[in-house]
């Protein structure tokens, strides 16, 4: 009934397998979404946050996703700066997820102020010395750039492409793609810096303050750096996710490879700059401020393995794989290192957030504890439904993976001359 | 302590620890003034709005060297880099200049609680709930403080309708307008201990000058570098210790000073 809707050459699955698949994302966001109007509506004594936890779920997995999302902006600097050009494979599908990310975190965020209403403040009396300011900026800004970048390739449908306006539109707006991503890896340098920074510069949170350079503490370019080494690795990730999903051919394996040996050379890069850091803060910066470093790790679950897993676990061991050719062309090793990677940034993000809150830093404090409570967990699910839900309809009825035809034709007709 | 930091005309509070009794006066009187609404009955001790909170702290030792004080800490007023100021996005927190107090602007505020996150003190406090009073107290709201609404941050500011209504009677009596006016704040009124003294610098009468150079007065985690307006004295060196973050001595002892 839709197949005039999916794009020339394309298989995909029957509209009522579809429909299957999309009903079970919708009752989830659904549910989210019914956990969010409450938090709305009711205001956030629907969360289990506190006076002293003012941060929770929400704002670790914002900043993980997006994260995760900086995919976007790294492969439209590989492509369109670099003149990467096999990274076309997968620029629409990049955007699509960061689009899915950004969104989706300022979603959440919008939901996470107790008056979602006077967000508009930031922008009327911006204050210029507050990290804050700075994100907010950059990802609205971002969020237009990226839903500019979505255009055309929503454009491009069959259906929508007959419209002749709307061809011309698209062709028009390709020619300014590479001066948006321009604009684009641009303001996600900063965000993402600034988001790193939004702790860094918490001077009455020694656990998380760091020295930098000039205003920005160093956290700012180890937010950028990491966000940069596990875009790759996400991109990767979904790919083959919706690779075994669909069960098509998307990509040539050697893309995957190179988003792979990318990420794993500016992971190994991040790891160095991490590990500095760490020693200079719990040599110099935390002791400065009478803070011994051993009391952070000495406090319930939180001790020094998280370091350990952080930096080498999660960072060292997976960068070493996927620089490591053998591995890294094994799908099974290229992946698990993928998930690795981006583990070890989830958790330097809940590191950043959620134990630099859970510490006490008054002398005569305690310890404390926090578990999100189920609207909190829902608002969260809605994001990932929600996710879902727009890759799914872009995937079945967009092309984003421009090599998919080619490569499953050709499947197809190997698969028939066997048969012959 | 160097005083040199405040300029003369900017108030200063020093609390007395070793006369505090933990009675929770000040409290009382603090939300009163302020027209803190009463607890929602779903609030906590971490979700509650105090804008004067009175901790217990112990010196950590057993038996007979176990000392106990209680410290009230109401916001501390940083005079350098102040945590709340920087890093709120939409210049709803600002200090001002010539009476040193920290305002927050509720009505600016769209409640992200950055500054709180920001808060080394944990000073300050979000509104979880509507604000409610039971029917008839109303009548009982202070007419200089506007309530609260949910979802935005609020704090101890030296009881900023009672320095107006200082002002304002200054000037209706012919005093030339002046930021150095005398005031008293709720808490420092109701303690019955008078543990706590506030006043300017620039105002010798008010002794807070005097306090503030005594060798047992100390702030509370100075190294931060925040430059603290809230002083507190002590003859106990484990406190002082404690809030300094100084390293603990081997025992609780006593050193008068």
């Amino acid at each position: 009934m839709d197949s005039k809707l999916i794009p020339r050459g394309l298989e995909r699955t029957t509209l009522r397998n579809f429909s299957l698949w999309m009903l079970f994302w919708v009752i989830l966001l659904g549910f989210g979404l019914y956990g969010a109007y409450l938090c709305l509506v009711e205001g956030l004594n629907q969360t289990n946050m506190d006076n002293r936890f003012v941060f929770g779920l929400w704002i670790f997995l914002d900043l993980t996703v997006i994260a995760f999302g900086a995919g976007a902006f790294f492969t439209g600097l590989l492509l369109y700066v670099l003149k990467r050009h096999e990274f076309s494979a997968v620029i629409n599908s990049a955007v699509v997820i960061g689009l899915i990310c950004y969104s989706g975190a300022v979603a959440v965020l919008a939901i996470d102020v107790g008056q979602p209403l006077r967000a508009w403040f930031t922008f009327w009396h911006p204050n210029a010395h507050s990290m804050l300011t700075e994100v907010t900026f950059c990802i609205t800004c971002y969020l237009v750039v990226l839903a500019i970048e979505y255009t055309p390739i929503l454009l491009k449908n069959r259906k929508l492409k007959e419209i002749p306006t709307f061809l011309v539109f698209q062709h028009e707006l390709h020619k300014v793609l590479p001066i948006l991503a321009a604009i684009g890896i641009f303001l996600s340098f900063f965000h993402q810096g600034s988001l790193g920074g939004l702790y860094g510069v918490l001077k009455g949170r020694p656990f998380a303050f760091r020295e930098g350079f000039g205003i920005w503490p160093s956290t700012f370019f180890l937010f950028v750096i990491s966000a940069a080494a596990i875009g790759p690795s996400f991109v990767m990730l979904t790919t083959v996710l919706v690779s075994k999903i669909s069960r098509k051919k998307l990509v040539k394996p050697e893309i995957l490879h190179s988003l792979g040996r990318i990420s794993g050379w500016i992971l190994m890069a991040y790891v160095l700059f991490k590990s500095i850091d760490t020693l200079v803060w719990i040599n110099r910066t935390s002791p400065s401020l009478l803070f011994s470093p051993y009391e952070y790790y000495n406090q319930e679950s939180f001790g020094t393995w998280i370091l350990f897993a952080e930096i080498v676990l999660l960072g060292l061991v997976p960068a070493l794989m996927l620089l490591t050719k053998k591995l890294r062309e094994h799908q099974g090793w290229l992946v698990t290192a993928g998930i690795l990677a981006c583990g070890g940034i989830a958790l330097n993000r809940f590191v950043m957030t959620i134990q630099t809150l859970a510490l006490p830093t008054l002398p005569f404090d305690a310890f404390l504890s926090y578990v999100p409570s189920w609207q909190e967990v829902a608002t969260f699910l809605a994001v990932v439904a929600y996710g879902v839900l727009l890759y799914s309809v872009s995937f079945r009825y967009l092309t984003l993976f421009p090599q998919e035809r080619d490569l499953n034709s050709l499947a197809r007709e190997r698969h028939v001359s066997v048969r012959l | 302590m160097n005083s040199s930091e405040h300029l003369t005309s900017q108030y200063v509070m020093v609390i007395d620890v070793d006369r505090c009794t933990g009675c929770g006066a000040c409290m009382i009187a603090c939300a009163i003034e302020n027209n803190v609404s009463p607890a929602h009955p779903d609030a906590t001790d971490r979700t509650g709005v105090t804008w004067m909170r009175v901790v217990k702290v112990d010196s950590g030792k057993n038996g007979n060297g176990q000392q106990a004080r209680f410290l009230p800490l109401p916001c501390q007023q940083c005079a350098a880099q102040t945590p709340c100021v920087t890093v709120c996005p939409q210049n709803a927190v600002e200090v001002d200049e010539s009476t040193g107090i920290v305002f927050q602007m509720p009505q600016r505020c769209f409640g992200c609680r950055y500054c709180m996150a920001a808060c080394p003190y944990h000073a300050r406090y979000f509104n979880w709930w509507d604000p409610e009073w039971p029917e008839g107290m109303e009548q009982t709201l202070n007419p200089d403080v506007a309530p609260r609404m949910r979802g935005v941050v609020e704090k101890c500011n030296f009881c900023h309708g009672r320095y107006h209504a200082a002002r304002a009677a200054a000037a209706e009596e012919g005093h030339p307008t002046s930021d150095n006016v005398r005031y008293e704040p709720a808490c420092a009124q109701a303690c019955p201990t008078q543990a706590i003294t506030f006043g300017t610098l620039a105002d010798e009468e008010s002794g807070v000058g005097e306090l503030i150079r005594s060798a047992t007065a100390f702030r509370i985690l100075p190294k931060l570098g925040t430059e603290p307006r809230v002083y507190y004295l002590s003859e106990l060196k484990w406190i002082r210790q404690l809030a300094e973050r100084e390293k603990e001595l081997p025992t609780g002892e006593e050193v008068h000073g």
